[in-house]
């Protein structure tokens, strides 16, 4: 296994924990509060359509030409990297509430106490709830399983890490019965931002015909560049922050 | 015709997410590189010196708002 392989298969298997504890929060405040009967239904029918949304985009993926691939699939996690990269050192830096799981399941139970009783076999509410949160996370889980994969001929590896993720969660959701919430997520998804950012700009500009000085060993460098880009973010946000908090405090 | 508009949000919202100036600006970092590839200049560093300024410019607006 190559360096790049490990750091794909990490790169999916932090990704996909994330999302899955996402996904477990959900099914489990509205599982425990209203009906399991159909919050399984409502899993059972995202994982189908998921299949298809897998059936339907993996072959069209893996078809194109491996440029065209590298530019659309580096864009694309670019973009998408970045949004993961703002989000987290928002978070770390204190302008933006922190991801905390156990806040989230509290106000799914809320949420689901306040829709009223479920009646009949199937109860839509739980369906609606645990269908769309299942299928939403997994369509993150499927886009990065199948870029990532897709980009450098390894569907079978970045499956089997997201396999792992998942498995993992559920297990230790069946196990505790409860949020994940001690999984250090927002720790989880800065790394999250940083990979898939930094595979972004690797196979982006490679894509559009850039040659690294280095080749492959270059993704280390970036892999590094974008971390140090990203602390140093945080550390002069953190710095505007305090001075801004004492500038209030002092005119007060 | 509001499920195709539902649709089209969730797809804005999915791949183009918080700041839209993001995704403009990978874009026009990967069509630069494209370009100055065509030439003898090298142009590896031109993606990660674009990643550097959109994350500084998106902080940048997210920070003012927050």
């Amino acid at each position: 296994m190559s360096g790049t392989d490990v750091g794909l298969a990490l790169a999916v298997f932090l990704a996909c924990t994330v999302e899955a504890v996402e996904a477990l929060t959900i099914v489990l405040a509205v599982g425990i509060t209203r009906s399991w009967r159909s919050t399984f239904v409502g899993i059972g029918a995202a994982v189908i359509l998921l299949g298809g949304v897998t059936a339907a985009l993996g072959p069209a993926l893996t078809a194109l030409p491996l440029d065209v691939l590298r530019v659309a699939v580096g864009g694309l996690l670019l973009v998408f990297g970045l949004q993961w990269l703002r989000k987290a050192i928002l978070r770390a830096s204190g302008h933006k509430a922190l991801h905390d799981e156990r806040e989230i399941y509290e106000r799914e139970l809320s949420a689901a106490r306040a829709a009223g009783r479920p009646a009949g076999r199937i109860d839509p509410y739980s369906f609606t709830i645990s269908f769309k949160g299942v299928f939403l996370e997994g369509l993150e889980v499927i886009f990065i399983v199948l870029t990532f994969g897709a980009n450098q001929h390894r569907v079978g590896l970045a499956a089997a890490a997201a396999g792992v993720a998942v498995a993992l969660v559920v297990i230790a959701g069946v196990a505790i019965h409860a949020p994940l919430a001690r999984v250090p997520e927002n720790t989880m998804k800065f790394a999250v931002g940083v990979m898939l950012t930094s595979f972004g700009t690797f196979w982006g500009a490679e894509g559009a015909g850039a040659h690294w000085p280095g080749g492959d060993a270059a993704l280390l460098a970036v892999i590094a560049g974008i971390l140090l880009c990203a602390l140093a973010a945080v550390a002069v946000m953190r710095g505007r922050r305090a001075a801004v908090s004492s500038e209030v405090v002092a005119e007060a | 015709m509001r499920r195709l508009r539902a649709l089209g949000e969730f797809i804005w919202e999915f791949l183009i997410g918080d700041d839209w100036l993001v995704a403009a600006g990978v874009v026009i970092a990967i069509g630069v590189t494209a370009l100055v590839a065509t030439t003898k200049v090298a142009a590896w560093w031109i993606l990660p010196v674009a990643v550097a300024l959109l994350l500084a410019l998106t902080l940048w607006r997210a920070s003012r708002t927050s």
